[in-house]
């Protein structure tokens, strides 16, 4: 874990940074991976654990960073962005990500999370001369501090109640308490770090800063704070679900709370997504909604950290992760070129750039789930393993909000083939070749989930 | 190991295929498909003698690779008789479809062929596929291409229509994927062992469900090819899509895909459910017949051919749909042989609406008229596909609609009687629209009028040769699936 040191202390030159930048994520990647197979290993005595569901989940989020980083280029060009300061803040905030998958100790998750989380405000707020841009830092640094001291407060119960900060321990001193009176301190800790981790996701019904904030934050941030956010939030969560709090002592808890948040999760992101004009608003909901889905697997988990289960959680993760990413950088390029970012925006886009057209095509069905891409297997594997759990009537209410969805992800789709722009907006948006082949990369990556499947089915 | 070829070759040839600009772009993917063609006739060749043998289901020229193995989900594919019937279809059309097209210049027309060609790929695995969730997987793929060509190239509504298109279908077929998921949780382990349940064919086969889950599990599967063939009332989807499209993706979608449709229900859910089949055996004939009775009534009054001709492939669809569920040997017969007969006749009356429409630019039958004496090639290429739909003898239509109405009449006498209209309302209707087109007094659009050229010919050609040799000689095919219709047939009454 010390390869978490290597991100700190990198500065200068403005030009130079971004293969830099680059060349240090693919570096810390490489390395990640060195680490597979290898067995559990402890660091910090003992807080922090690298075993191949950390290696895992680090190789989505660095991934994730490493084809994002591109598309800064448009900073890197702006004389007035501090992009050192980017650069080193998103390091920072990979830092927290990585120890929230690793962590075994609740320090580390709380300061995780706080790693990762103060690096986003400061980020969402970037473009400082945009008032949403500094409505969304101010909106989501106030919320995120409210929730962060909510899931501090629950982390102290639980510590009051059991005596330590050792998931491992939380998790033998919650079934087999010294004192039987102390249960309630240990149930209500257990749901305010549920509240916590909750926040942290964008799920419902704590997802209200998520489509203001997503929408004021440049559009290059929000891609980040809806993958990597999400993939350690989730990573972090699954491990206090597994790790901490077993189904055998807390279910009767956390169980329905759970389920509950699912179902509201997956109908507000659904239905909130269809009423949206701008694109990244809808990104916005999507992302809400995936949570939503997640929320099943973890709703359904059973058995082990590392199995079949955990395994379709990564691999939704990683196709949501590059579909995302690939919805956002294009996005991204559209509206810096048309200056709107609703659908109308992307009208005739297939026409003056058929790649960006085919590459955010190929995202939009991948995150609605259809076959040929990885969004279908994310989900069919996720769904699978709840149906074998014997959660039908969740994932039919699951099937029902993704056939909703099917709605909304069509409407870009429709806007770009079968629309045409007007005269203004009819131009090619300028797109450099390196942009191109990241798309083109990630459009390939989906599609070789989504064939392939096989190839990350077994891993975990 | 030929059928995985089978399977590749479009795919590659679509991927290829953006290494050719304009127009060479359109004589590769013809090269390709003619390619496919012959392979596929090779395999028929092959196979042509064992596959006769009577109630033999098992596939032939099976490749069975792992796929997900700890799901135990493979790509396996094979065919039998009935499989190979399709392929043929498949690959004889879309050579046809895409030689009718040359007419048009489609703008992006690498990409506009690419996409036929990819669709052929998720056609041929439909019609291969051994495992459920392969033949789900193949069924959308076949859906993604076809949606683009209706979409990007399509009329001006196209936006709205091919939305409600992609949602009907996408919506039916989760159904059956959960139908699928539900039976794959009964089956039990791969012979591996790597996993607890499988999902191929012949575990499916094997359930032996109990009745009351047979009644559900039916509706989930036959959502999918309910919306896909279509059965009244479930095609509100199916005439304004079919004008709105292309005309080689309307050929597409009317000569091959409802197809899938028909073949889904002899293969993925006669045999798997046929308890559920046995309950719900004659709600799906009075829709089929409600289907084929509705169906030509508004194809009486339509204006415009193009949605004629729609409408007339409903009601005939309805009659397919109810020889697969009198559950008869004549039924299935017929439905097979019928599948290739209408994949033919349709296609061919959709290429001459589009023809006449190039020249006139209009496809309102009350606009045009008089045009056989500057067309008489035309002419006669119309009245012999016209026959072919009517079910003339001698025509491939008879064979198939004799064997379709014997069928149903076998198993009830009253649905067989009104099924049977459906060859005097479609004489009604057909003949109706080629007296008014054809015939008549002289429209404005009769005097420039001219006659097919080489490259029709072409694609009309094979088409009528087709028409004639299954009406004369319908037994090489009826061979074909003979075999395939006993297994089936012999998998519903095991129960």
């Amino acid at each position: 874990m010390g390869l978490g040191n290597l991100f700190l202390g990198f500065r200068r030159s403005n030009r130079l940074l971004l293969p830099v930048m680059m060349l240090i994520l693919g570096l810390v990647l490489t390395v990640n991976f060195l680490d597979w197979n290898q067995g559990p290993q402890s660091f910090f005595s003992g807080m922090l654990t690298i075993d191949n569901f950390s290696v895992a989940f680090t190789g989505i989020v660095l991934l994730t960073a490493l084809v994002l980083v591109p598309f800064s280029q448009k900073y890197v060009l702006d004389e007035e962005a501090n992009l050192a300061e980017y650069y080193s803040l998103l390091l920072f905030s990979m830092v927290g990500a990585i120890m929230l998958v690793s962590y075994n100790h609740l320090l580390m998750l709380f300061l995780g999370i706080e790693i990762l989380s103060v690096a986003m405000y400061v980020l969402a707020g970037s473009d400082k001369r945009n008032v949403r841009s500094n409505e969304a830092a101010l909106k989501y640094f106030l919320m995120g501090a409210f929730f962060t001291g909510i899931l501090l407060f629950g982390m102290a119960l639980v510590y009051g109640a059991t005596g330590t900060f050792e998931l491992s321990s939380i998790s033998f001193a919650a079934q087999n308490p010294v004192n039987a009176t102390l249960r309630p301190m240990l149930y209500i800790g257990m749901l305010l770090m549920l509240l916590g981790m909750a926040f942290k996701v964008g799920a419902a019904p704590f997802h209200f800063w998520t489509p203001d904030v997503y929408e004021g934050t440049p559009t290059f941030f929000t891609a980040f704070m809806s993958t990597v956010v999400k993939v350690a939030g989730f990573a972090a969560w699954l491990k206090l679900l597994v790790q901490a709090f077993p189904a055998a002592s807390a279910q009767g808890v956390w169980l329905p709370t759970l389920t509950a948040m699912c179902v509201l999760t997956l109908l507000v992101g659904n239905v909130g997504a269809v009423a949206q004009t701008s694109v990244k608003r809808m990104l916005a909901y999507s992302s809400i909604s995936h949570a939503g889905y997640l929320l099943v697997a973890l709703v359904a988990f059973n058995g082990a950290l590392e199995g079949p289960t955990a395994n379709g959680i990564m691999f939704y993760l990683l196709a949501y992760s590059v579909a995302t990413v690939t919805a956002f950088a294009v996005l991204k390029l559209v509206a810096d070129a048309r200056h709107r970012e609703d659908y109308a925006g992307f009208n005739g886009l297939a026409k003056t750039n058929p790649l960006l057209a085919f590459c955010l095509t190929i995202s939009m069905l991948s995150l609605a789930g259809i076959p040929l891409t990885g969004g279908f297997f994310g989900k069919f594997f996720v769904f699978m393993a709840a149906v074998e759990n014997g959660y039908i009537g969740l994932v039919v209410f699951a099937v029902v909000m993704s056939m909703v969805s099917i709605y909304y992800y069509l409407r870009p789709i429709i806007a770009m083939y079968m629309r045409d722009a007007d005269e203004e907006t009819a131009v090619p948006v300028p797109v450099t070749t390196f942009q191109s082949g990241a798309l083109l990369v990630l459009a390939l990556l989906t599609v070789l989930l989504g064939v392939l499947p096989g190839l990350l089915a077994g891993v975990l | 190991m030929l059928t995985v070829l089978l399977l590749l070759w479009p795919v590659t040839a679509a991927l290829l295929l953006h290494f050719f600009k304009g127009k060479s772009a359109r004589v590769a993917a013809l090269g390709a498909a003619l390619l496919e063609f012959a392979l596929a006739l090779y395999a028929a060749g092959l196979s042509g003698a064992n596959l006769t043998q009577g109630g033999d289901i098992s596939p032939k020229f099976e490749a069975n690779y792992s796929w997900i193995p700890s799901a135990g989900i493979s790509f396996h594919v094979g065919m039998d008789g009935l499989s190979l019937l399709l392929v043929l279809l498949t690959t004889l059309l879309v050579p046809i479809i895409l030689l009718s097209a040359f007419r048009r210049n489609f703008e992006n027309e690498s990409v506009f062929y690419a996409l036929v060609l990819f669709m052929q790929t998720g056609l041929i695995g439909v019609f291969t596929a051994q495992d459920a969730f392969l033949f789900y997987f193949m069924w959308e793929v076949a859906l993604i291409p076809i949606y683009f060509l209706a979409g990007v190239w399509g009329g001006v509504e196209r936006a709205r229509i091919t939305f409600k298109f992609f949602l009907y279908t996408i919506i039916g077929s989760l159904f059956m994927l959960a139908g699928f998921v539900y039976l794959y949780f009964q089956t039990g382990p791969t012979v591996d062992g790597l996993s607890a349940h499988n999902a191929s064919l012949s575990a499916f086969y094997n359930l032996n469900l109990p009745a009351e889950t047979q009644l559900w599990v039916f509706w989930l599967i036959f959502a999918a090819f309910a919306v896909k063939m279509p059965l009244f009332p479930f095609h509100t989807w199916q005439p304004d899509t079919y004008t709105d499209a292309p005309a080689p993706a309307t050929m597409l979608l009317a000569g091959i895909m409802l197809k899938m449709g028909i073949y889904g229900c002899m293969r993925w859910l006669l045999p798997v459910v046929p308890l559920g089949v046995d309950y719900w055996q004659n709600l799906i004939l009075i829709l089929a017949v409600i289907g084929i009775i509705y169906g030509a009534i508004i194809a009486i009054r339509q204006p415009d051919m193009k949605r004629l001709i729609a409408f007339s492939s409903l009601s005939h669809v309805g009659l397919m749909i109810a020889g697969v569920f009198s559950l008869t040997q004549l039924g299935l017969q017929g439905a097979s042989i019928q599948m290739l007969a209408h994949g033919i006749n349709v296609v061919g009356l959709f290429f001459i609406a589009d023809a006449i429409e190039r020249r006139t630019g209009t496809r309102n039958i009350a606009d045009l008229g008089g045009l056989t004496r500057q067309a008489p090639v035309l002419t006669v290429c119309f009245l012999v596909l016209l026959l072919g739909t009517v079910a003339l003898p001698l025509t491939n239509g008879f064979v198939g609609e004799f064997l379709l109405l014997a069928g149903v009449y076998q198993h009830n006498a009253w649905l067989g009687a009104v099924a049977g209209l459906t060859i005097i309302l479609s004489a009604v209707y057909l003949l109706r629209m080629f007296q008014r087109v054809m015939l008549g007094p002289d429209s404005a659009h009769s005097a420039t009028f001219t006659d097919l050229s080489g490259a029709e010919l072409a694609v009309l050609v094979p088409l009528i040769v087709l028409v004639f040799w299954i009406g004369v000689f319908p037994n090489m095919f009826l061979h074909l699936s003979e075999g395939s219709v006993l297994g089936i047939l012999g998998e519903v009454v095991k129960r």
